[in-house]
């Protein structure tokens, strides 16, 4: 009995085939509505102005890095919001990596006075919608002077909850008995934290750091209203600029969008099995 | 003394032990215990307290005056900033409602396509294909862009005049003069095509991994008992995904609620006001024009809307646990 059904499975049928034919075929034809707009925006970015007008969808003829080079010698400093937005997004990373290891592993490990408080409030905030603290933080930026500086666009941004819970569920489930081997050995709570709880921790804080980045890089709508003058933007109010200051000259603005998602692709092209492995972890536990 | 000893002895369980015995250790251990805590929580918390909490009350705080920039006092006026929101008439009401309108018809005609399409990929890359790792990175892929970089791409494509994609409507033969940004509804069918392009792939990931997790013994159980692939999916692939379509469902509805770049960037809000979504409408209104306690105010009527969503689904997610629980 079960021989046969497997018999029957083997044998390769011109319906199976069909249906595998069928199904390459679709799924190729969602890639390439996924990805021909990324081609088309690359593929434009090496026009001249007269050719990507003339010709919207063929190759560039003549190959040209005129857009990029008007952008970097033009009116917009976006070489200057290329600097910006990597180093907002490498200081928010790092801030978020220190204070949520450092909380996380308290709530973890360490029984204390409050702490069921604590925690529950640092989690029914993940509840809040971000446009509640829009303007109470935007009134406590400029009060302290941060209105149009970095620290507007990292300072804030890193008390967010999902680091410090991403992080207390990894070190919740990391086995014990190092921790007390070493507790035994004399080391303290500090010690222990740096020399065997992050190194162990290694791949959890890799995650948070890669999607802390791309967070940060992508963010629009706060630094859309807390920077102000060209010099101290980031490429991604930058841009909405580019587009305004650029109106008909497509290659140029396409330039700018390739300089902007060159940085995010590529941390995705490396790390996209963290990334995709944490964005559907706290689906399917549930 | 000896009499104090022994009733303290005698009842071990209670608590103030005073200064002495074992007792005094724990004590003073548990205290240290909480300060290495706070401690190593310190950093946190200030940036916590300093960016969440306190904007969280200063927040309701505003909104509940006459807050100003050009004022040099306020004045504590109640829930006036609320009722002005909810009476027709008022300067604020009219735009409001109708930014809410606009954030209701983006959820309901964003959120089946964003729920529908992904589903529906996930289920092709699930037939254990030879690339569906590839095909995965690659719908994937977008949404890692930044909605600026977004919003530039299809701010090409979909222009009037000069957009790739009416040229190719009108090389194939069907018109080239679709206002695919500047009118309605072109321009909320834009808006949904373009949030689909970029956001499905993480609705895709997570949906791929709750049919992995759907036991395949039941697959082949259907199969046996004579169901087709049709029969299979609506038997044994929806009611497997059932908790991750409710979490997808939640978090892509409060996903679209607060839209924001999209139309900032594609339709800025037009044509008029038709498309300026709610978060759109706090933000011109609380960092453009000066007006920060309505739009404090309107912020929390907003937080209030949402968390209805997230009871219901808290709700629901409950039930499905105490269901397995009896089972």
């Amino acid at each position: 009995m079960t021989a046969t059904v497997a018999d029957v499975r083997r044998r390769p049928s011109t319906r199976r085939i069909t249906a595998r034919a069928v199904l390459y075929a679709l799924l190729i034809v969602l890639a390439l509505i996924v990805v021909l707009p990324l081609v088309w925006m690359v593929l434009t970015s090496f026009k001249t102005d007269a050719d990507a007008i003339r010709h919207p969808y063929s190759l560039p003829s003549p190959f040209s890095l005129d857009a990029y080079r008007n952008l970097a010698s033009g009116q917009q400093p976006i070489l200057r919001w290329l600097w910006n937005s990597f180093s907002a997004a490498a200081i928010q990373t790092i801030l978020i990596l220190v204070t949520a290891s450092m909380g996380a592993y308290a709530l973890a490990r360490m029984e204390f006075a409050g702490k069921k408080v604590v925690f529950g409030l640092i989690i029914s905030t993940l509840l809040v919608p971000p446009v509640v603290f829009l303007i109470p933080n935007y009134l406590i930026v400029q009060n302290l002077g941060w209105l149009d500086t970095i620290l507007a666009i990292t300072v804030p941004g890193a008390a967010g909850a999902f680091g410090i819970f991403f992080l207390r569920q990894f070190f919740v489930g990391l086995p014990l008995e190092i921790e007390e081997a070493a507790r035994i050995d004399g080391a303290g709570d500090f010690r222990i934290f740096v020399q065997i709880v992050l190194p162990l921790a290694r791949p959890a804080l890799a995650t948070l750091a890669v999607l802390s980045f791309l967070n940060n890089w992508n963010d629009f709508l706060w630094p859309v209203y807390v920077l102000l003058s060209p010099e101290h933007m980031t490429l991604q109010p930058g841009l909405s600029m580019l587009q305004g200051a650029y109106r008909t000259h497509f290659a140029i603005v396409m330039a700018g969008a390739v300089i902007a998602s060159v940085p995010v692709l590529a941390v995705f092209a490396v790390a996209q099995r963290q990334i995709v492995d944490s964005v559907t972890g706290a689906a399917v536990k549930g | 003394m000896t009499d104090s000893v022994t009733a303290v002895s005698a009842s071990p369980r209670r608590t103030s032990a005073g200064g002495s015995g074992p007792r005094a250790g724990t004590t003073a251990r548990r205290r240290r215990r909480t300060l290495t805590a706070y401690l190593f929580l310190a950093p946190f918390l200030v940036l916590f307290i300093g960016f969440v909490l306190a904007p969280a009350v200063y927040g309701l705080w505003i909104s509940f005056t006459d807050w100003s920039p050009f004022r040099d006092v306020q004045h504590f006026i109640g829930l006036q900033n609320y009722a002005d929101l909810f009476t027709p008439g008022s300067t604020t009401s009219g735009d409001f409602w109708s930014s809410m309108r606009a954030t209701a018809i983006f959820v309901v005609a964003s959120v089946p396509f964003l729920v529908v399409v992904p589903l529906l990929v996930a289920v092709l890359l699930n037939q254990k294909l030879r690339a569906a790792s590839t095909f995965r990175t690659i719908f994937f892929a977008p949404y890692v862009l930044g909605v600026a970089v977004v919003g530039l791409i299809w701010g090409y494509v979909l222009d009037t005049q000069s957009g790739i994609l009416n040229h190719l409507l009108h090389a194939v033969g069907i018109r080239g003069d679709i206002p695919w940004t500047v009118d309605v509804p072109w321009a909320w069918v834009s808006l949904v095509g373009v949030t689909v392009w970029w956001t499905s792939g993480l609705n895709t990931v997570i949906f791929l991994a709750g049919l992995k997790g759907i036991n395949s013994e039941l697959y082949e159980a259907a199969s046996l008992d004579g169901a087709g692939r049709f029969r299979s999916f609506t038997n044994v692939t929806l009611p497997g995904l059932r908790p991750v379509m409710l979490f997808i469902t939640t978090t892509t509805v409060l996903a679209s609620a607060n839209m924001f770049g999209q139309s900032y960037l594609l339709t800025t809000g037009g044509p008029g006001n038709d498309t300026r979504t709610v978060i759109m409408y706090i933000a011109d209104q609380g960092l453009s024009q000066n007006n920060m306690a309505p739009a404090a105010a309107m912020s929390y009527v907003l937080f209030a809307f949402l968390a209805v969503v997230s009871i219901v689904n808290f709700r629901l997610q409950r039930e499905r646990v105490e269901k397995r629980r009896t089972r």
